[in-house]
């Protein structure tokens, strides 16, 4: 279970990410960051994000559409 | 005592003056040139984009970019007649931004907002506060303000203090990437 969510359905570039890099912030190194979103860049973005933050993705689902993250504050 | 005999001065040599070693950042640095609306959108997703990476990011606002930072009450702006009469005829402030093509009286933005609600897309005033929300410096340009007849009362409150082009590229030669829009 994700510490905090994020549910950037139906945003876009670049809410999805500019969200995630406010939630990310409230939580503790160590915890995770549950990112929802249907902008279809966001697959990449994502893996963008974590690679250039240091906050690595430990999850990474899509369910028709939705796509959902998980993400480790580093 | 003839000019010959005077005693030759002796010039001390100056000790070097060392620059600051600053330590080299990560990020980017936009100059916001236009105040075109698709313009004003990219640098403002760019920016929060940016912040949201972790990285350094400061926007640099002159010449037309500069119109878009301005408070949105304020209708008229400068001093003397041709500065009042460039405020007149290109409404200042981020939400009175034009398309560069398009526009058609307006016609073109409003078909743009219709289309970006529709798609989830924030606008650049949203962006805006998200970025300033995020740690983006902006700074304006000092030589604009002047031209323009703006005051630092006519910007927006969270504007920097104003600057020159050294100071940008002290921030390029610094590390941060320059990025013109």
């Amino acid at each position: 279970m994700a510490n905090i969510q994020v549910d950037a359905r139906g945003l876009n570039c670049p809410m999805p990410i500019v969200k995630t890099a406010q939630a990310i912030k409230t939580v503790a190194s160590g915890d995770t960051v549950e990112v929802l979103a249907t902008d279809a860049g966001s697959v990449k973005d994502f893996a963008a994000w974590a690679k250039t933050t240091g906050n690595p993705m430990v999850e990474q689902t899509t369910d028709g559409g939705v796509f959902r993250f998980v993400l480790r504050k580093k | 005592m003839t000019v010959a005999e005077a005693p030759v001065p002796v010039i001390e040599p100056e000790p070097a003056v060392e620059a600051e070693p600053e330590t080299r950042q990560q990020g980017i640095a936009i100059i916001c040139y236009s105040g075109e609306l698709e313009k004003t959108w990219a640098a403002m997703i760019l920016a929060s984009t940016s912040a949201s990476l972790g990285m350094t990011t400061k926007v640099f606002v002159t010449f037309w970019g500069l119109q878009t930072f301005v408070r949105d009450g304020r209708r008229v702006t400068g001093q003397n007649w041709m500065q009042k009469m460039l405020s007149i005829m290109s409404r200042p402030g981020i939400k009175h931004r034009k398309l560069s093509k398009m526009n058609f009286l307006g016609m073109g933005p409003w078909m743009m907002f219709k289309l970006a609600k529709q798609y989830g897309v924030s606008s650049p005033a949203e962006l805006l506060e998200v970025a300033e929300m995020m740690g983006v410096e902006f700074v304006p340009c000092q030589m604009t303000m002047d031209m323009f007849g703006l005051t630092r009362e006519d910007l927006l409150p969270g504007m920097g203090e104003p600057v020159g082009a050294a100071s940008y590229l002290a921030d390029v030669a610094n590390g941060l990437s320059p990025i013109f829009i």
